[in-house]
């Protein structure tokens, strides 16, 4: 006689059993609960409440172009969006042919990028010229990953395209007099046009200086240790916002007296100082975490120590490091924001420059919402990629 | 610890700085002709005197502005870019217009022969004196007070353009809630707070003139122009302290211009002009001779509309004024009739000064001292020969 | 068999090839370059400073500053000197970055147990706040904090809070205390109190190391402790109050703690207690599983597990990232400068502007900072030392 088989209790198994053991494990929980709900609904309502009802998002829909790309002259908005175009054709390209976590992440999160800046085009005032750019940009990033995947590209030659990419964005978007490119002088570069290009200027450059600096530091060389630790303990001991001011007031005396810094490099110069400071430590972190085994292997095969650095010991290090210096760029892409208190119009600088205008004030709280959300987006993604990435690369269980 | 031993280096190094100020004073530039002293049409470089005894940098090079502005192409000035009426953006259609913009397009036209290769700088309070200081504009035309310290270290003054005065703006509707005697004079605001903005003068006369009255106060200090006013309408501050002229022109944009009501208190003197780096004699000359052009073709009588036909009349004045007789302009290093050019494109003192904060515009702030001496105000241009 | 030893082994290697002079050169040269290069950038900014009529000096320092300061904690008006003022605005920035460093750790563990709670409400909403926190920037969400806190009620129609205690735009206003007749008696009441909790708290641990049951000292302690202060305090009358009165333009009397203050307070203790909570819950975590069963097998309640056995070992992880994130808060109190209050970095802009030496202001300004910097991580790395393992 087989006894009859009952399904388990549903207070065990399924959503109620969930609710107990989650939210009603014990007294005490109970209340958590209880006053947590609370909050969250009657908070969530009012905020829903105030965005809908009371807010008034004309402030940034109507100044949409400021906050993208600040004084920009209209008519050299093309630029911009050639720019762009170049960006996602080499990203998207580069994470086809050579796969990788990294590159991979980067078009992702371009081409997500852009489809959501097209889509906040097509809500607020701006031009179907802007709407059909973006958002054929976004395309393109996919169209070129699915091309990169299918032909591939030698190393090198995927590395000068990039260097050649590179000069000639800045070319595009900044021109020079006397060429078929107007000039468009930096002071005009503005919202987050400008945060991008601090961004990503200041990473990019701080990186191979920190890596110097990170070599130096580890060196035998007592006097270049002693020249490199000392820099970046400075550096990494000051507010950034006193160096920036350093690089505004100091930096342009210690260049002969007739060659004229713009603002935007005063400030690019600040924050690549300041970024290879904090790569430094991370790379040194990652050189440390070098067995010595390695080294003195690549000895027995005979590198010297040159070769040693470049070809066994970077490589590993890079590689190790790339989670935090994912992280890295994150601050810095935040730490951008402060360059407004050294007058550059980047996105909070535009956003308190649109707020100046009389017909939007008091829409303080809406404009510092959309420009916080923007930077969520941006960071929260990238962030979630690095996480990714750490768990990809199984950092830390080798 | 390699963290402690920096320390002390620290510490080392900020000794040694303080130290060196006693080795090496500060080579002193002797003081550069000022205007009270008209007639020096022609530069004369003069070399900086080195302190007797001690070791000194070698003599900073004079000069190069002026041929660093045609090289370029373009005059980079320093504005306020938030003060209507002075120096404003229109942000829709990137037009800046006011009587400080009107003047660097003066100088542009002096200088380029074109008066929109202009480059305007929106500068801070905190920041114009560094900007000029570090090289970031040739030219820092921004509604600033002519001071002893400022001259000796921001750069040097062309004639004052704006003869102003500081005052007090009071918030009236704020003052309704809580009293019906509304505030008349500077000891009625005893226990206010005043909102200022930081690194301009009428901070300094602030604290100085409610010390003379004897009166108790809270500053609410703020780095830029539009936070002062943003948290002066917003009921942050009680008052705002600033040139009259400014106050008057920051009205304008407020949502109710009415509540707000000026003190007929004037603080201080605020003589406003334009201001050139140091060590620079030739430049200097350039932008002091733009502006008393156009004093001196408003005391003739030449306007924008005027000046073609001025240009062959008689009166030996206006012929070396504008350049048909004499040599004039080559002599400050410009074209000969750099003045028919500045005011083709913007007109004379009273053209400019109409165009910008006249009868016709919303501020409609009275000449006051701001006319020619012939019509009792303190507008006086040395004489062109 | 005669081996001829290879007369190279006696031979000296080239000096072109050995090993030592080769560094020792490559040494030289580098050390060389960079003092030319220092040389030259020297030089450069001597011959721009004195084009721009710019000192090294801090003779300024004793000039009269002719500006005044919003809050100080020391006396201070215009006729003060300079190094009065920069002392006022140095010593705002550590009050704020001292009370900042405590409120800060207090919501960071909060929240690092709360992310590591059972409670999944709890769990997320914790991990919403470090999220939100880390991914936006910290000028944002200061001049936010500080929009909101304008846009409160103007002085006129503040609110009133029980106990003469007022809340408006301006800053919240609260009565000051003032040393009255009764104060030494109770604060003498109250050192013999906690004396004796000491004293019998001493007697019971020597009692359970002899092996009786300890007494529950800290709970008796703490009744005895609270019904001695507020009885003290009804009976002596320790304290008179100097109540904040609305005059003309504003309250007089009592204490404020003005907009500018609590918004840079609140947004630097949100934004970094996100981040430390990151750090404990990582220290937490790393303490093995193993040490938390074992306690639970001995009978420990979750309470003392947590505090006895994994926070002390979490200690030794969390103490380093901590150190930053406190240096990360007091170089981000600069930022007060964007809403207004007067710290250090904001004084010396002012004095940067009205001195007209910008460079000597900014060196001494970072000297100053980088002093803080260096003596907080001095004072975190002994600390850090006493909580490692000892090793052998």
């Amino acid at each position: 006689m087989t006894a009859e088989r009952l399904p388990p209790p549903s207070t065990a198994v399924g959503p109620l059993a969930w609710l107990r053991a989650n939210l009603f494990g014990s007294p005490a929980s109970t209340l958590l609960t209880l006053i947590m709900t609370v909050i969250v609904v009657a908070g969530g309502l009012l905020i829903a409440d105030w965005a809908i009802n009371h807010a008034r998002w004309g402030v940034v829909t109507n100044n949409l172009k400021l906050f993208l790309v600040g004084l920009y002259p209209f008519e050299e908005l093309w630029r911009v969006w050639v720019a762009l175009l170049v960006l996602s054709v080499l990203t998207g390209y580069s994470a086809g042919a050579f796969g990788g976590a990294p590159s991979r992440t980067l078009s992702n999160w371009l081409a997500a990028g852009q489809a959501t800046l097209a889509l906040l085009a097509l809500v607020s005032a701006m031009s179907m010229t802007t709407v059909v750019a973006l958002g054929a940009n976004a395309a393109v990033v996919w169209l070129t990953f699915m091309l990169g995947l299918r032909l591939g590209a030698p190393r090198r030659l995927l590395t000068f395209t990039w260097i050649g990419a590179v000069i000639a964005i800045f070319y595009l978007l900044q021109g020079a007099r006397g060429t078929p490119l107007e000039l468009v002088p930096t002071n005009l570069w503005g919202g987050l046009l400008l945060t991008f290009m601090l961004a990503i200027v200041g990473i990019v450059a701080s990186f191979p200086l920190g890596v110097l600096l990170a070599l130096g530091r580890r060196s035998d060389m007592r006097a270049v240790s002693l020249v490199c630790t000392v820099f970046i303990e400075v550096v990494r001991g000051v507010p950034l916002i006193t160096i920036l001011f350093m690089a505004r007031i100091v930096l342009p005396l210690f260049l002969p007296g007739d060659l004229r810094i713009e603002d935007v490099y005063r400030a690019m110069a600040g924050l690549t100082l300041f970024s290879a400071a904090y790569v430094a430590e991370n790379v040194r972190g990652g050189l440390q975490a070098i067995p010595s085994g390695q080294v003195e292997a690549a000895q027995a095969v005979g590198l010297n120590p040159i070769q040693t650095t470049l070809y066994i010991v970077l490589p590993q290090a890079l590689r190790a490091v790339i989670p935090a210096n994912v992280g890295l760029f994150i601050s810095l892409l935040k730490d951008t924001t402060l360059v407004y208190i050294v007058a550059l119009l980047e996105l909070l600088g535009i956003g308190r420059a649109v707020l100046a205008q009389a017909q939007w004030f008091g829409a303080h709280v809406e404009v510092y919402v959309f420009i916080s959300v923007l930077f969520f987006v941006m960071c929260y993604t990238m962030s979630q990629a690095s996480y990714r990435l750490e768990a990809q690369m199984g950092v830390g269980k080798r | 610890m390699r963290r402690t031993f920096l320390l002390p280096i620290v510490l080392v190094g900020m000794l040694a700085i303080v130290g060196c100020q006693t080795a090496t004073p500060p080579a002193q530039t002797p003081a550069q002709p000022t205007p009270e002293q008209p007639g020096q049409p022609t530069p004369e470089p003069q070399q900086p005197t080195p302190p007797a005894g001690e070791a000194t940098p070698a003599p900073p090079p004079t000069g190069g502005h002026l041929q660093l502005i045609r090289d370029r192409g373009e005059l980079i000035c320093g504005v306020n870019g938030g003060l209507p009426g002075f120096s404003f953006l229109e942000e829709g259609t990137g037009n800046w217009s006011g009587f400080d913009v009107d003047y660097c397009r003066a100088v542009a036209a002096a200088v380029l022969g074109n008066a929109d290769a202009v480059r305007f700088e929106p500068l801070s309070a905190d920041d114009r004196g560094p900007a000029l200081q570090t090289g970031l504009v040739d030219v820092l035309i921004r509604n600033t007070t002519w001071t002893v310290t400022r001259d000796t270290s921001w750069g040097l003054f062309a004639p004052t353009t704006f003869y102003d005065g500081q005052g007090m703006m009071v918030n009236r509707a704020l003052e309704a809630e809580r009293t019906t005697t509304p505030a008349q004079t500077l000891e009625d605001l005893a226990g206010a707070t005043i909102c200022v903005q930081s690194g301009t003068t009428t901070e300094l006369n602030l604290a100085d003139q409610m010390a003379a009255a004897g009166v108790q106060f809270t500053t609410s200090v703020f780095g830029t122009i539009d936070e002062t006013y943003q948290a002066y309408e917003a009921g942050t501050c009680d008052a705002v302290t600033s040139d009259r002229s400014q106050l008057v022109a920051r009205r304008t944009t407020f949502a109710n211009p009415d509540d707000h009501v000026l003190l007929d208190v004037v603080m201080s003197k605020e003589p406003l002009g334009p201001v050139v780096p140091l060590n620079d004699d030739e430049w200097f000359n350039v932008v002091k001779w733009t502006v008393f052009a156009t004093f001196e073709a408003e005391e003739q009588g030449i306007t924008q509309a005027n000046v073609q036909e001025m240009v062959g009349s008689d009166n030996p004045v206006v012929q070396r004024l504008l350049g048909t007789e004499g040599e004039l302009g080559a002599a400050l290093g410009l074209d000969n009739d750099w003045v028919v050019n500045v005011i083709s494109a913007v007109g004379n003192y009273g053209e400019i000064y109409d165009r910008n904060l006249g009868p016709e515009t919303p501020f409609n702030l009275d000449r006051g001292p701001n006319r020619p001496w012939t019509e009792g105000g303190l507008l006086y241009a040395p004489p062109y020969r | 068999m005669t081996a001829e030893a290879p007369s190279r082994r006696h031979s000296s290697v080239p000096f072109w090839r050995n090993v030592r002079v080769l560094r020792l050169a490559v040494q030289i040269v580098i050390v060389s370059a960079i003092a030319l290069l220092a040389l030259w950038l020297w030089n450069n900014l001597t011959a721009g400073m004195a084009r721009s009529n710019l000192t090294f000096g801090l003779d300024f320092l004793d000039r009269r500053a002719g500006f005044d300061i919003g809050e100080t904690l020391i006396p201070y008006t215009p006729s003060d000197s300079y190094g009065r003022a920069l002392a006022a605005g140095l010593l705002n920035t550590l009050l704020i970055s001292i009370v900042g460093i405590v409120l800060a750790t207090l919501l960071g563990i909060l929240t690092g147990v709360a992310r590591l709670s059972r409670n999944w409400l709890v769990n997320k909403i914790a991990a919403g706040y470090v999220e939100v926190m880390r991914n936006t920037p910290l000028l944002v969400q200061l001049v936010l904090i500080w929009t909101v806190l304008v846009n409160m009620p103007t002085v006129h129609n503040s609110v009133a809070l029980p106990g003469e205690i007022y809340l408006n735009q301006r800053g919240l206003y609260l009565p000051r205390p003032i040393a009255d007749a009764g104060l030494g008696g109770w604060l003498l009441l109250l050192a013999v109190v906690i004396g004796a909790i000491v004293v019998v708290g001493f007697i019971s641990g020597r009692r359970a190391e002899a092996g009786h049951r300890p007494w529950p000292v800290a709970r008796i302690g703490l009744v005895a402790l609270a019904v001695a202060a507020v009885g003290g305090w009804l009976l002596l009358r320790p304290v008179a109050f100097d109540v904040p009165v609305l005059e003309r333009f504003n309250f007089v009397g009592g204490v404020v703690l003005s907009t500018q203050f609590t918004a840079l307070l609140f947004g630097l203790v949100i934004y970094t207690a996100a981040f430390i909570g990151e750090v404990v819950r990582g220290g937490i975590q790393a303490v093995r599983r193993g040490q938390v069963e074992a306690a639970y097998a001995i009978g420990l309640t979750p309470g003392q597990t947590l505090r006895l056995i994994v926070f002390p070992q979490a200690l030794r992880i969390i103490v380093p990232p901590l150190t930053s994130q406190y240096l990360n808060l007091a170089k981000n109190s600069s930022l007060a400068i964007a809403i207004g209050f007067p710290d250090l970095f904001s004084v010396s802009r002012t004095m940067m502007n009205q001195t007209g030496q910008a460079v000597a202001v900014i060196v001494l300004v970072m000297g100053i900072y980088l002093a803080i910097s260096l003596f907080t991580s001095l004072l975190m790395n002994i600390y850090n030392r006493r909580v490692q393992v000892l090793e052998r």
